[in-house]
């Protein structure tokens, strides 16, 4: 359980996290989603007390980070930067660490053969690719056996196969009744691994949902019918948790609350020939986007280098 | 593949029955100790420093002559200041080696690993001045009297010569172990206040090696005011710590003790400030 009241973190005259005000709870993966810039990896620090916040607070289980006197079974956490030695081998470096809370050896060898580091976990970690460093991140996070996970773009580096075995370990944990915050700017990767949703922009708190009522008011999945008669198909089709849409004397309908295998059959019952019958997955990033888009710290600018009359093909300085 | 996804479901037990975790200071002492011995880095820093203060002082006897009138022991009086002239250099590894202690973790990073599982902050820095003061303080003082022992039958019959029982032989040994020690705490300590290994470097030198030159320019009459109260050898607190004799306006050894350890304790604090106020 992460409960997060009125936090502001401000850099100077710059403010990365403005009145953020959330609680992640146990037993489900929580997104916690935004555009560049928007303040994730400073509100994760907050959390383990690496920043300390302008005004505020933020506990953990019932406490403060430090206040814990076994903090990484707490919180385990991966964050954005790397926080390694280059020089130490991943062994030698998780293995201090558990030292400070006399985790056993036993608990070492387990993470690093739970993250597949088994071949690479006497070499420096130095010599790691980003996946490997990754890896290694998340065995740290484990090292604890943790009630809470807090993860930092996880699968940022990861290939397919890493991906796939993020999004088991983050369902596992949670079933296990864990506590499970994940950031991303992936809308869609979030759709696949969370339950809950904290949406954040430019420091400020923009949605705190879940996913299925995200998809709701993104529209939800709806089904495109094209059809020789529209006006009786609809009569067909509605019912409780139906809606059905489209312009009069038009033969196009969006259908949304059924399948499109339960909409051909209707209108193979009625006999009303359907011409087109495509089922269309709502947008959820440019639900996401429509949602952060005045937020946006970092737009890319398309064409802005013809705009300025550069050549065609120019290197932007 | 398939053996790291079957692996997830192994991660843990319930959370139910978790074991009695906790961290304490003689924990993080043990962390600070075993992630000194897994670099590779530290143990070179250590055998160079050690290198330098037997070799040079076991050559400086070897190469001794009393009638020559320039050459590396052309001003030497006795065999103590001999074997130690090689202290000079040997602080250098050895301030760095703290500085890397401290400085090293905020520049790779691993600092921000080091805080979530000793969030109170403190003890680290306690345990990495207990740590490197007692690497320092074992490796140097065997390095001086290895250094002395080594040298002394190059200047056997000759008189300067001198032996461990000689009147205040030992305590020249001893002050310079401690002496090394506390330079690699004052360098942890440096590292730590500016988290940079390159800042914490140029600091040391400035403070070790450079202020005493920088007196030189100022009024003649500051000098013999200032300069006992340096940390350093020439002329500071240090030379008093490890010079058989003292020299006219320089500090007593237990002065010169006192005044080292204050300049290490403050810098202590202000590195102590550094870690609980600022963002890591
Ligand atoms: N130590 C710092 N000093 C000054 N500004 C900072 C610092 N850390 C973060 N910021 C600023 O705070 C804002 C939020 O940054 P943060 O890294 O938390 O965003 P983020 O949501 O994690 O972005 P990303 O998706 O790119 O990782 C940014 O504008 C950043 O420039
Ligand atoms: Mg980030």
């Amino acid at each position: 359980m992460i409960e997060i009241q009125h936090l502001v973190k401000r850099y100077g005259d710059k403010t990365a996290v403005d009145d953020l005000h959330f609680t992640v709870k146990p037993g489900v993966v929580t997104g916690f989603l935004g555009p560049n810039g928007a303040g994730k990896s400073t509100t994760m620090r907050m959390i383990l007390g690496l920043d300390a916040p302008t005004s505020g607070s933020v506990t953990v289980n019932g406490k403060r980070y430090a206040q814990h006197a076994a903090p990484l079974q707490e919180v385990g956490a991966l964050l954005e930067a790397r926080s390694i030695h280059p020089g130490r081998s991943a062994y030698n470096h998780l293995h201090a660490l558990a030292l400070t809370h006399g985790i056993p050896r036993r608990r070492v060898d387990e993470v690093i053969e739970l993250t597949g580091l088994g071949k690479v976990a006497k070499k420096r970690a130095g010599a790691f690719s980003l996946g490997m460093g990754q890896r290694l991140g998340i065995a740290a996070a484990l090292l604890g056996d943790p009630q809470t996970i807090m993860l930092d773009e996880p699968v940022n580096g990861l290939d397919p196969e890493g991906v796939l075995w993020i999004r088991t370990l983050l369902t596992n944990l949670a079933e296990q009744g864990r506590t499970v915050f994940v950031s991303s700017h992936l809308m869609s990767e979030m759709a696949l691994t969370a339950t809950n949703l904290v949406i954040i922009g430019r420091g400020r708190l923009m949605a705190d949902t879940t996913v299925a009522d995200f998809i709701d008011q993104a529209g939800g999945d709806s089904v495109k019918v094209v059809s020789a008669d529209s006006a009786r198909l609809r009569e067909v089709l509605l019912g409780p948790d139906v809606t059905v849409t489209g312009e009069a004397g038009s033969e196009t309908l969006a259908v949304s609350g059924l399948s499109a295998r339960q909409i051909g059959q209707a209108a193979a019952d009625a006999g009303i020939a359907v011409f087109e019958l495509t089922p269309q997955a709502v947008s959820l990033e440019e639900a996401f986007m429509t949602l952060t888009g005045d937020t946006v710290e970092y737009r890319s600018n398309a064409g802005s280098a013809s705009q300025t009359g550069a050549p065609e093909g120019s290197v932007a300085a | 593949m398939s053996a790291t996804l079957t692996a997830t479901s192994g991660i843990a037990d319930a959370p139910a029955n978790r074991p009695e975790y906790k961290v304490t200071f003689a924990r993080v002492v043990r962390s600070e100790w075993s992630k000194f011995l897994s670099l590779r880095s530290t143990w070179i820093t250590l055998a160079v420093a050690a290198l330098l203060l037997v070799g040079i002082g076991i050559m400086g006897a070897y190469r001794y002559d009393p009638s020559a009138l320039r050459g590396p022991s052309a001003d030497a009086h006795d065999a103590v200041t001999i074997a130690l002239r090689s202290t000079e250099l040997a602080q250098l590894a050895l301030g760095v080696l703290g500085v890397l202690a401290t400085a090293g973790e905020y520049t790779t990073g691993l600092i921000r690993s080091t805080l979530a599982a000793v969030p109170k902050r403190l003890p680290v820095l306690g345990a990495k001045v207990l740590v490197y003061f007692g690497v320092v303080i074992v490796v140097a003082t065997v390095g001086a009297f290895l250094s002395f022992l080594g040298g002394e039958p190059f200047l056997h019959g000759k008189a300067i010569a001198l032996t461990l029982s000689s009147s205040g032989v030992l305590r020249c040994l001893f002050g310079a172990g401690l002496y090394l020690a506390l330079i690699a705490v004052l360098g942890a300590a440096l590292g730590m206040l500016v988290r940079s290994v390159a800042g914490g470097i140029s600091l040391l030198v400035v403070l070790l090696m450079l202020l005493p030159v920088f007196l030189d320019i100022l009024p003649s009459s500051w000098k013999p005011d200032v300069s006992p109260y340096l940390p350093g050898l020439e002329g500071g607190a240090g030379g008093s710590i490890i010079a058989l004799h003292q020299g006219s306006g320089t500090l007593s050894p237990g002065a010169g003790l006192a005044v080292l350890c204050a300049w290490v304790v403050a810098a202590l604090i202000g590195a102590a400030y550094r870690l609980l106020r600022s963002d890591s």
